[in-house]
């Protein structure tokens, strides 16, 4: 049976990829936000300069939202590998279960728990427990990335386990389980990616502010802490990407061939493929633009390193290479272009015209949504270069598919489709609207502000009928 | 060792579906009870009573599920195709329930909408969540390791009225939790709210409780079978007790009382479930030793949810600390 041409399994694996999209897009900046704000309260704490304490506001408001889809998405999420998947987790669940078990237990639970108390509760507890509760859902989001990216990069090199008469998966070794193969660097990898996500939503608010009023003191303040980040984090970032893509080389090397668009092994150097289009029922790559031997240079470090081709493999062994190909080249593409802003920003900030560039500004607007990208894009070639399995090499994903029929699976994805672009729409258009806000409290166009239990002195119901000053008033 | 552990992890899984049931039941039901509230400050006092817990109240149910998956992989492979459009329907009205806190802030022209998201998303997702209850109790068809029924065994009276019931005691607990943490005009108007909502869901209890027992005959065993009986008539007794106190503490005007005999009356309920199916997972289907992880498994979360569990529990009594006693509609939450 199928569903608008579709058989179940492609449905599920859609379904998928829709809501873990849309759900990797809340954490990918709530990370770096909620450690963003912990540093804006510790510098209020320390140096007591209201423009810390300003940001921490403003941009307690626009996590708070970012959080909340985020939890929301999330629960889907936990619930999706037993709809569709369910046989990925009958046979999968003892391994990955637990590290989701532990997630829960030690990130979503910290996260909630001290949320209400950093988002409402500053006059409840004090300066100092406030700032515990902050730091406390900072740390509760990097805790929940480790675990989760502990469960995935075990998909991608299972160890630590054997297999029972029912083909279910028996942890052996939870230690090489957790700190299997690909775990270290996709996990430095996506942190450090959900840090630059945020530096450049930050820097883009920042510089918008910066071209209405480039003596606003508080979007100075916020261009100047993410630019920093991008001159710091981008180079480690690509550093350490080509550490993570070394490593796929040595795990996966069928995901390599697909990222590439090498179809034939090269024994005596590959070229780099800078464009073209794979066509994976031909087995070649057409309209390829190459650079004899800088393919085996960036992944063996030398000039005639073997680089193996799609073709060593079975075609039902081999993940589809057209979408691996053009997302990790968006994904490059744009790593660089963060290099380059980071690099221009110092040469401002060296030359003293930070604050003066409006053409720097201008681009930093442009590359707001950057992070956002690269890390869909990242995500899609190291998931679609996985195919087509869901344990590398021992679970297929076929395999792994609820006893569902199409019309179920395809129903229930149009109803996500319909729900989270009406919801996580509006949701994007109300943090462009917060974003769009100075970050100089007490202008008429903050009345908006004020949400659940502001704390500071507002009043429910009033609140949104009257631009409210009272409500910094500490 | 193995089958002390599932009986332990059995345990621990209950718990946290009790623990979301009952909290994030009173949360769900003020805003199934939106509608009779229909000035927005009122609105406003209600959902600020909720929106420093609700998120921490919707983790158990992140901690059901995940827990489900990881110390009953097949259980969880099982229920879930089984219950799949009562849970897919309850995800997406959960997620309109939980962005309404945020978004009805951000807007002057469509914050009603999210005010209606917040009523329907909170009314399906109660609904949704009992008629889960009620198709799983029914039974599930299973061969080998799959579900094997239709898409559509889960729709049924019974489970229509497992169904309502469940959203007539989350509107119960709603009513008494607003009783607690409100004053005046919302909390007179809560607390009469709370008589029709008591009386229904007693009725509906009693209804499900005499009904369930001639769905299987595991059911009708384990409550009037000796030596069982004896045990199992302590529930009705208690349930007896809590709803005398429910309907003391309404009419006498108290504040904490009613709240607290509410959430009792949920409590026996789940033991009273806790009672059918003892010792399956599945009714009738699937034991809970059969349904468990390898011991590797659950050794290693178990570790953690010994130490883990009392922590989140105590930061978490923190939290309800921090954000006590009354809201004060005029003074805003300082």
């Amino acid at each position: 049976m199928t569903f608008l041409g579709f058989d179940a399994e492609m449905l599920a694996r859609m379904q998928f990829a829709f809501t873990v999209s849309f759900h990797f897009l809340f954490p990918a900046f709530s990370i770096g936000t909620a450690s963003y704000l912990a540093v804006l309260n510790a510098l209020w704490l320390w140096k007591r300069d209201e423009a810390y304490l300003k940001l921490f506001e403003y941009w307690k408001t626009i996590f708070a939202v970012t959080f909340a889809m985020g939890v929301v998405s999330g629960i889907v999420m936990s619930y999706q590998f037993g709809t569709n998947w369910s046989a990925f987790s009958d046979k999968a669940g003892p391994v990955i279960g637990p590290l989701m078990g532990y997630e829960v237990l030690t990130a979503f639970f910290l996260e909630a728990g001290f949320l209400g108390i950093a988002l409402f509760g500053r006059k409840r507890v004090g300066d100092t427990a406030h700032m515990v509760a902050v730091a406390m859902v900072a740390i509760g989001t990097l805790i929940s990335a480790t675990w989760i990216t502990a469960a995935n990069s075990w998909m991608h090199t299972p160890a630590g386990f054997g297999v029972d008469a029912n083909d279910v998966f028996v942890p052996q070794d939870w230690w090489k389980i957790i700190f299997n193969p690909s775990f270290p660097y996709r996990m430095t990898h996506t942190v450090m990616a959900a840090f630059l996500t945020t530096a450049f939503a930050v820097g883009a608010v920042g510089a918008l502010h910066l071209l209405k009023d480039r003596t606003n003191r508080q979007a100075r303040i916020m261009f100047s802490m993410a630019m920093w980040m991008a001159a710091i984090v981008t180079p480690i970032q690509i550093f350490v990407g080509d550490l993570h893509g070394l490593n796929t080389l040595e795990h996966q090397p069928a995901k390599i061939a697909a990222m590439e668009g090498h179809y034939e092994t090269h024994k005596n150097g590959a070229p780099l493929v800078l464009f073209g289009i794979p066509d994976d029922e031909a087995e070649t790559t057409r309209y390829a633009v190459e650079v004899p031997k800088l393919g085996s240079l960036i992944l063996t470090h030398e000039l005639n390193g073997e680089i193996k081709g799609l073709k060593e493999w079975p075609r039902d062994q081999r993940p589809p290479a057209l979408m691996p190909f053009i997302t990790f080249r968006i994904m490059v593409g744009l790593g660089f272009l963060m290099l380059g802003v980071g690099l221009w920003s110092l040469w401002a900030r060296w030359k003293g015209t930070l604050y003066d560039t409006p053409w720097l500004h201008r681009v930093a607007v442009a590359m707001g949504g950057s992070g956002f990208v690269a890390v869909l894009a990242g995500w899609y070639t190291t998931e679609v270069g996985r195919q087509p399995w869901t344990v590398y090499g021992h679970l297929r994903t076929a395999e792994s598919l609820s006893p569902v029929s199409a019309p179920a699976v395809g129903t229930s994805l149009l109803i996500f489709i319909a729900v989270y672009f009406v919801v996580f729409g509006v949701g994007v258009y109300y943090l462009l609207k917060l974003m769009r806000r100075s970050p100089t409290p007490l202008d008429a166009d903050q009345e908006l502000d004020a949400g659940p239990i502001r704390t500071a002195g507002i009043m429910p119901g009033a609140a949104q009928d009257h631009p409210i000053g009272g409500r910094h008033g500490h | 060792m193995d089958i002390d552990l599932s009986f332990v992890w059995a345990g621990i899984i209950a718990f946290a579906v009790l623990a979301y049931v009952v909290l994030d039941g009173f949360d769900l039901g003020t805003g199934i009870v939106f509608p009779f509230f229909r000035q927005r400050r009122d609105r406003d006092v209600m959902t600020n009573s909720i929106a420093p817990v609700w998120d921490g109240n919707e983790t158990w149910l992140v901690l059901g599920g995940g827990g489900l998956m990881a110390v009953f992989p097949l259980a969880y492979a099982i229920i879930m195709p089984a219950l799949y459009m009562p849970i897919i329907l309850m995800l997406v009205s959960l997620i309109f329930r939980g962005v309404a806190f945020e978004f009805r802030w951000r807007t002057h022209h469509e914050s009603h909408l999210w005010d209606f998201g917040f009523w329907i998303g909170s009314s399906v997702a109660a609904l949704m969540q009992g008629i889960a209850l009620g198709a799983l109790v029914q039974g599930i068809t299973v061969e080998g390791r799959q579900y094997a029924g239709g898409w559509w065994d889960w729709l049924t009276p019974f489970s229509i009225m497992t169904g309502v019931a469940v959203l007539i005691g989350y509107a119960l607990l709603g009513v008494t939790w607003l009783n607690l943490k409100t004053s005046g005009e919302i909390q007179a108007r809560s607390a009469k709210l709370a008589r029709p909502l008591s009386l229904g869901l007693l009725a509906l209890i009693g209804a499900v409780s005499l009904w369930t027992p001639f769905i299987n005959e595991i059911y009708f065993e384990r409550w009037f079978g000796w030596p069982t009986a004896f045990f199992s008539s302590l529930v009705p007794l208690m349930l007896a007790l809590c709803a005398f106190l429910l309907w003391h503490g309404l009419t006498h005007g108290k504040h904490l009382q009613p709240f607290l005999s509410a959430l009792g009356l949920f409590v026996l309920s789940f033991v009273g479930l806790g009672i059918s199916f003892y010792p399956y997972m599945i009714p009738g289907v699937l034991t809970i030793r059969d349904a468990a992880a390898p011991a590797s498994s659950l050794k290693f979360l178990l570790v953690g949810a010994v130490v883990l569990v009392p922590m989140i529990l105590a930061y978490t009594a923190y939290a309800y600390w921090v954000f006590r006693g009354k809201i004060d509609p005029q003074e805003g939450y300082h």
